[in-house]
């Protein structure tokens, strides 16, 4: 999901700035406000962001399509903390990758943001939602939000890629199924073992701290017993 | 009735065997894939590398370079791994805090 700095014509570096913008900047604001007024889930937020860290910078084979691509991390964070906070501890990430790694870029800084941490993670946050809604067992509700925050991420870079690069001959379309075919089919099977992993680690938070997970309002009190119940 | 063992670890076997499917698929499809490499062929690219050939191959050069590019992929791969590292410490880090509450407020 990474455009590699330069890879935008300037034109859209600007657009896809001016997009994220407003997201992040009420991501800085509810995250300001976590922090200040919520301090006993810091330690939670600070798992969140690991996960980010640690999942991005695991370069996968996809094994059916023969190559590799990463995770991006972003679904326990997003059930967790919505996604606007989501969308700024991406961005740690991005910027520590285009600066150091040269992995992504400055330049693009405002593409890859939009993609792995704003409209991965609100699709995910509108699956969880809607699971949520229909009583969806809290475990499989995490895989699909996972999943989805994950190959989405990776269908958005496909539409900014083509619509910077539209194909001479079918324009759009041609150039979209291009990257389509780059991007997200390499993705699947990547976007399934993230969402396995997440709810195996949403386990062993809510064995370790579900009074956190009560006080976000990820869980209430009985589910969290029952979970426990489920486990013994 | 099934023993409590499956129960209790039903998601760590789920997510056991897809990492076994995932890797005999990738052992089996890298043997294909192998054996019909052209000699020099790059095999098992990231997505990302190949997306920007893609760019490439329509004419387009990019307007500007990277700062600092890592002068090989070794140093490459050590920063990613120092990513990753910090991820895993500060994972590790709160389990093992939380873990070490749950004891103490088990026994006085």
């Amino acid at each position: 999901m990474h455009i590699m700095e330069g890879f935008l014509p300037w034109q859209w570096c600007v657009f896809w700035y001016l997009v994220s913008a407003p997201f992040l900047i009420y991501g800085i604001y509810l995250l300001n406000r976590q922090v200040r007024e919520r301090r006993e889930t810091l330690s939670l937020l600070a798992v969140s962001g690991a996960f980010i860290f640690l999942l991005s910078s695991l370069k996968m084979p996809s094994p059916v399509v023969g190559s590799c691509s990463h995770p991006t991390g972003t679904g326990l964070s997003t059930v967790l903390f919505g996604p606007f906070i989501t969308c700024v501890l991406s961005l740690i990430v991005l910027i520590f990758q285009a600066l150091f790694m040269a992995h992504g870029g400055i330049t693009t800084l405002g593409a890859n943001v939009f993609s792995m941490g704003i409209a991965g993670p609100l699709l995910g946050y509108a699956v969880y939602r809607v699971g949520k809604a229909v009583n969806l067992n809290i475990f499989v509700n995490i895989f699909f939000v996972t999943f989805v925050a994950d190959l989405f991420t990776y269908v958005i870079t496909s539409i900014e890629l083509a619509a910077a690069f539209p194909a001479t001959h079918g324009g759009f379309m041609i150039s979209f199924a291009t990257f389509f075919a780059i991007y997200a089919v390499t993705q699947v099977p990547l976007a399934i073992l993230e969402g396995l992993l997440i709810a195996l680690v949403f386990k062993y938070i809510v064995q370790s701290r579900a009074d956190i997970l009560v006080k976000l309002k990820v869980l209430t009190p009985e589910q969290v017993t029952k979970i426990m119940e489920s486990f013994k | 009735m099934i023993p409590r063992f499956f129960i209790k670890y039903k998601l760590e076997i789920i997510f056991a065997i897809f990492i076994v499917v995932f890797a005999a698929v990738f052992l089996m499809n890298n043997a294909s894939i192998q054996a019909t490499a052209k000699p020099g062929q790059e095999t098992w690219q990231g997505s990302d590398d190949m997306g920007s050939a893609a760019i490439e191959a329509t004419g387009y050069t990019p307007w500007i370079q990277p700062l600092w590019t890592p002068p090989s992929t070794e140093v490459e791969s050590l920063l990613f791994s120092i990513q990753s590292g910090l991820g895993a410490l500060v994972i590790g880090y709160f389990f093992g805090y939380y873990r070490g509450q749950r004891e103490c407020s088990k026994s006085p």
